[in-house]
């Protein structure tokens, strides 16, 4: 066996700081400064330059000569398959025309208009939910009651996916955002998802209903070029999948976040219509998608200095990015007055998140709601006790058991 | 301020629409952004955060 040589850069992912567990690693602030662009050595075992200025984040993620033809998360993944053949219908590995083509037939689905429509139907589950907190016996995982079965039953009414089904896909979905899952596991765990979307799209091609699937089935019909199956299922699966992750992560981590900081919660409290705000800012802070997005170059480029070649490769460290001083002051407080809309904690450029409106509303009426109704909201354990997710793509807590006073 | 979208760069982000509503819309069939109509003075400010917002740099402002 032939030993690679170990690499000279430091190890990506930086390890975050021992003190507090939102903020993301303590040196990219002297990166930001004095090596904006540097090398770091990823899992996958090649070295990739690391952004993590928010200038040059914004620039890169909207320049086409850098690819996505990688998943985004090929990085922290443990000897990565690079060479690997990109999925027809993976929209998130797919440039220029191929990409938007897919991207148009989906967009109609998550524009502002048609995310606003929803919202009546969002407040209700919502609401549903925080009537089962507040029935069951104390204290209660937050996370498994209320964070991940929201977003879960959203995204499956949407799609049209059975919500009764969610014991199957929640688990098939959470193995495949951990990065520690041995390969030829997660591989498996791929094919069964696979199996099951096949077998949902084939039941929607049978018999259309009002939900999103069906309509983009009939949507790529009407154009020169129908979905194929296989695009369908991988879209299918891509959707399930970024619809409850990230949403179940970001509302029990801020739940946590605001419960850390209670002068910041009682003006939540007290103005819930500083949601949207709100929202902006612990997307920023907390930037659940710990660990950036990757791309390759494809053409040799010039950025902050540094000369890119083609082939190398690049981290976006977006977490970096929304704690960068010279764009947000005071870029670790949490603030929920600021005005934080320009994060990039939904990425940037052509790839920017396609369900980012239902996310927003998502977190809006949670966060409208839940410290409204439950004004006592408190944990139930302490604090140091909470397990943080270091290893899956989408930061979060693993259980968030809370408890309340019974109203007077 | 002379408003004008690349729609051909447009993907449908919204963040348009969100940040100065009275200007920007999407069309229903694609998500693609257009102009509702040109700012007035009151949502200059808007429209040029409807810029600033845009993942695309689609939205080019001449004032
Ligand atoms: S913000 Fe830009 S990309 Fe998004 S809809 Fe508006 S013009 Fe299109």
């Amino acid at each position: 066996m032939t030993e690679t040589p170990a690499s000279p850069h430091p190890p990506f992912p930086l390890g975050r700081p021992t003190g507090c567990p939102f903020d993301p690693a303590s040196a990219y602030a002297a990166l930001r400064e004095e090596a904006p662009l540097t090398k770091v050595s990823t899992p996958a075992g090649v070295d990739a330059w690391m952004v993590s200025r928010y200038d040059d984040l914004r620039t890169v993620l909207r320049d086409r000569r850098l690819s996505s033809r990688l998943a985004p998360s090929d990085h922290v993944v443990e000897d990565a398959d690079l060479d690997r053949e990109v999925d027809a219908g993976s929209i998130l590995n797919l440039d220029g025309a191929e990409h938007t083509r897919l991207r148009r037939l989906l967009t109609t689905e998550f524009t502002v208009k048609r995310i606003e429509a929803l919202r009546p139907r969002i407040q209700q589950i919502i609401d549903v939910h925080i009537d089962a907190l507040l029935a069951s016996p104390r204290p209660v995982d937050l996370v498994r009651d209320f964070a991940l079965p929201i977003p879960s039953l959203v995204i499956c009414e949407l799609l049209g996916v059975p919500y009764a089904d969610r014991d199957v896909f929640q688990r098939q979905s959470a193995q495949l955002v951990a990065v520690d899952v041995p390969l030829p596991e997660a591989e498996a765990v791929a094919a069964e998802m696979q199996q099951y979307m096949a077998g949902l799209v084939m039941a929607k091609l049978e018999q259309p209903a009002d939900d999103l699937l069906s309509r983009l089935i009939e949507r790529a019909n009407s154009t020169e070029r129908p979905l194929s199956m296989e695009e369908l299922v991988s879209i299918g699966i891509t959707l399930l999948i970024a619809g409850h992750e990230t949403t179940a992560n970001m509302i029990a981590l801020s739940t946590l976040v605001l419960l850390r900081n209670p002068d910041q919660l009682k003006v939540l409290q007290e103005h819930p219509e500083l949601a949207p705000t709100a929202t902006e800012e612990l997307l920023r802070y907390l930037s659940v998608v710990q660990f950036g997005v990757f791309r390759q170059v494809t053409e040799d480029m010039e950025l902050a200095s540094e000369q890119l070649k083609a082939g190398e490769f690049l981290i976006a460290a977006l977490s970096a990015g929304n704690r960068d001083e010279s764009v947000y002051p005071a870029a670790d407080q949490v603030d929920l007055s600021r005005r934080a809309s320009t994060h990039l904690a939904f990425g940037f450029g052509p790839h920017q998140c396609l369900g980012q409106q239902l996310a927003r509303v998502e977190l809006q009426e949670v966060f409208t709601r839940l410290y409204r109704r439950i004004p006592t909201l408190r944990l139930a354990v302490p604090f140091e006790e909470i397990d943080f997710k270091h290893n899956t793509l989408v930061y979060g807590v693993k259980a968030l058991p809370v408890t309340w006073d019974d109203p007077r | 301020m002379d408003v004008t979208i690349d729609q051909d760069g447009c993907v449908g982000a919204g963040q348009c629409v969100l940040a100065a509503p009275g200007v920007f819309d999407q069309r229903d069939f694609d998500g693609v952004a257009f102009i509702l109509k040109e700012p007035d003075p009151d949502q200059h400010d808007a429209t040029r955060d409807a810029a600033l917002h845009c993942p695309a740099q689609a939205i080019q402002l001449l004032e």
